[in-house]
């Protein structure tokens, strides 16, 4: 150990030693005080809510209807929209947003088209969501006669999360190994063969990550479906996609707006609902993922 | 192993007496490349490749990193396809069809030529899926006691059968390097190619693995034509029957293994097998 110091003397690089550790110390630090900062705000608006909305929480305001009296109302009819627009929006915005990230990611090639058209797909990942809203107004309700139905809503929701659902299937697409790829082809696989049997599984939690993150944007969405035609004040839930509707955000929004104090309790519960429905959809998220994790592995 | 595994034959010097001389012009190739160039976008990186690889034997290519051997391989089924960008002119004929002919089933000539890569690339699936999934793509799979046979059958061929018997289902990203590598030959062989081409197959290998997939390579071309890529000057002259050596993206010297490594006709390829460049 005597010779250290003389070793370190004759170390070219231990002049800005000191330096370079203060500095990988200050980072952390930092970074620790960032995360902290991020979390404490959140923490603070989670408490809030629950201070507010906890009490009103229970069984009763879950199934019963809206009501001019505070503690009567009940947030049924908008967690039955909310569930049912989500459902139908997946059913509509996946196998699209799935196909055409296929397509260009597989076959689309890097000609200029291509480029011009993942640039769009870029730009309208960013368009405000109310945009959206009046596309769907004019084309959906009025222009194709589905009128303020479930199924405007979700289409416009579809139209708004497929830029996402794309983007983040390309991503887990170009993810999957080229040798993979390769792999198949070189037993005489075709380009659809490789990509359904070896391609899509391995992406597939890539890509199921991607689609709960833009289900979970569609799900708190409330602008585009006031201009699209959800109902405000909702007394039966919808039954069929052609039903009015409404959903858990504009219900919230109304209770919000109210003059009444209890209504405001109403709208913190609302949120709690709301909060543990995207939990629970993160959590199914997460289930898949790893079970189709385990199934690559086995 | 066979009476003289490739390990025993390091003397290169008995090996000539050994070995039956099959340039001559009566045999008929089965690779005919005639005056092929292959370009990446505007680079060429094969220029006037002219050989004639004969069936049944093994063939080595040799030469220094970016010398175009790979590429060339990569011709041969038609792997560079996938590469953006990329063209070849030339002729290369595989039983005397133009594998570049428009029109050609790039598929099945996949099928018939098979191949083995540098880094082994198994697929995330159980070790029969791995082999199982060339014989159902192609229609090959027949019943389920068929299929379990060819599985069988495949991994027997590549000596890896008795090492995984009894784990067939589990996953081949459990098995070692060198396993995976055989498990890629034999999923290679599954779908009974008349080719097999293997790119650098046991560079990340250790030398144990390396020595059973030389071994393999021994036994695999009573039944294949077998092209191998290496930068390992021992490993070609030990498994080898002819050897080509490449420089720059031209063929330079391409003769019988024990000739190109103990009296080349180029000065170049003398440079190259003794070690003073590459």
């Amino acid at each position: 150990m005597s010779t250290a110091p003389l070793a370190l003397a004759a170390d070219p690089a231990s002049g800005r030693l000191a330096w370079r550790r203060f500095a990988d110390v200050a980072f952390q630090v930092v970074a620790l005080f960032v995360l902290l900062v991020a979390l404490a705000s959140l923490a603070a608006l989670i408490w809030d809510i629950v201070a507010d909305g906890a009490t009103r929480l229970s069984l009763d305001f879950i199934t019963s209807f809206p009501s001019r009296r505070a503690s009567q109302a009940g947030i049924w009819p908008a967690l039955i929209g909310s569930i049912f627009i989500i459902l139908v929006t997946a059913v509509l915005a996946v196998p699209v947003g799935v196909a055409a990230a296929i397509y260009l990611e597989e076959y689309g090639g890097r000609s200029l088209g291509a480029r011009l058209i993942e640039l769009n797909i870029t730009n309208l990942a960013a368009v405000p969501s109310i945009i959206y809203g009046l596309l769907g107004l004019g084309l959906f309700v009025r222009m194709l006669g589905m009128g303020r139905s479930v199924l405007a809503g979700a289409s416009t929701l579809a139209l708004l999360v497929l830029p996402v659902v794309i983007l983040s299937t390309r991503e887990a697409l170009r993810a999957v190994p080229g040798s993979l790829r390769e792999g198949s082809y070189a037993l005489g696989a075709t380009k659809w063969q490789t990509i359904w049997h070896q391609v899509l599984p391995v992406a597939t939690p890539g890509i199921l990550t991607g689609l709960i993150l833009a289900l979970s944007r569609a799900i708190g969405e409330t602008a585009p479906l006031i201009i699209a035609g959800a109902v405000t004040f909702a007394t039966f839930a919808p039954d069929s996609i052609w039903s009015p509707f409404t959903v858990l955000p504009i219900q919230i929004f109304n209770w919000v707006s109210r003059p009444q104090v209890d209504f405001h309790g109403n709208a913190a519960a609302g949120i709690l609902v709301l909060v543990l429905l995207l939990l629970s959809m993160n959590g199914v998220a997460i289930w898949l993922r790893d079970r189709y994790t385990k199934k690559g592995a086995a | 192993m066979s009476t003289a595994t490739p390990r025993q034959m390091t003397s290169l010097g008995e090996l000539a007496s050994k070995r039956q001389d099959s340039t001559d012009a009566n045999t008929p190739a089965k690779i005919d490349v005639e005056k092929l160039n292959f370009y990446y976008g505007d680079k060429r990186a094969l220029q006037d490749i002219s050989i004639r690889i004969k069936p049944n034997l093994v063939t080595a290519f040799i030469g220094p990193s970016g010398c175009g051997k790979s590429t060339f391989l990569r011709t041969l089924n038609r792997m560079n396809d996938i590469i953006p960008g990329t063209h070849a002119d030339g002729r290369i004929l595989i039983d005397n069809v133009d594998i570049y002919k428009s029109g050609m089933d790039v598929v099945q000539l996949r099928r018939r030529v098979g191949m083995v890569f540098q880094k082994s690339n198994p697929f995330p699936k159980s070790i029969f899926e791995n082999i199982a999934y060339g014989l159902r793509i192609n229609g090959m799979a027949g019943s389920k006691s068929e299929l379990a046979g060819r599985v069988e059958e495949s991994l027997k061929q590549a000596a890896l059968w008795d090492e995984v018997k009894d784990r067939l289902h589990e996953s081949a990203l459990a098995l070692s390097g060198g396993q995976q590598q055989r498990l890629c030959i034999a999923r290679a062989l599954a779908v009974r190619p008349e080719i097999l081409l293997m790119d650098e197959p046991a560079s990340a290998l250790d030398p144990i693995a390396t020595q059973r997939i030389e071994e393999l390579v021994y036994d695999l071309k009573k039944t294949y034509t077998i092209v191998i890529v290496t930068h390992n000057m021992q490993q070609a002259a030990r498994v080898s029957d002819h050897t080509a050596f490449f420089w720059l993206g031209r063929l330079v010297e391409y003769d019988r293994t024990e000739k190109i490594f103990t009296a080349p006709a180029e000065k170049l390829t003398e440079d190259y097998v003794t070690g003073r460049f590459g």
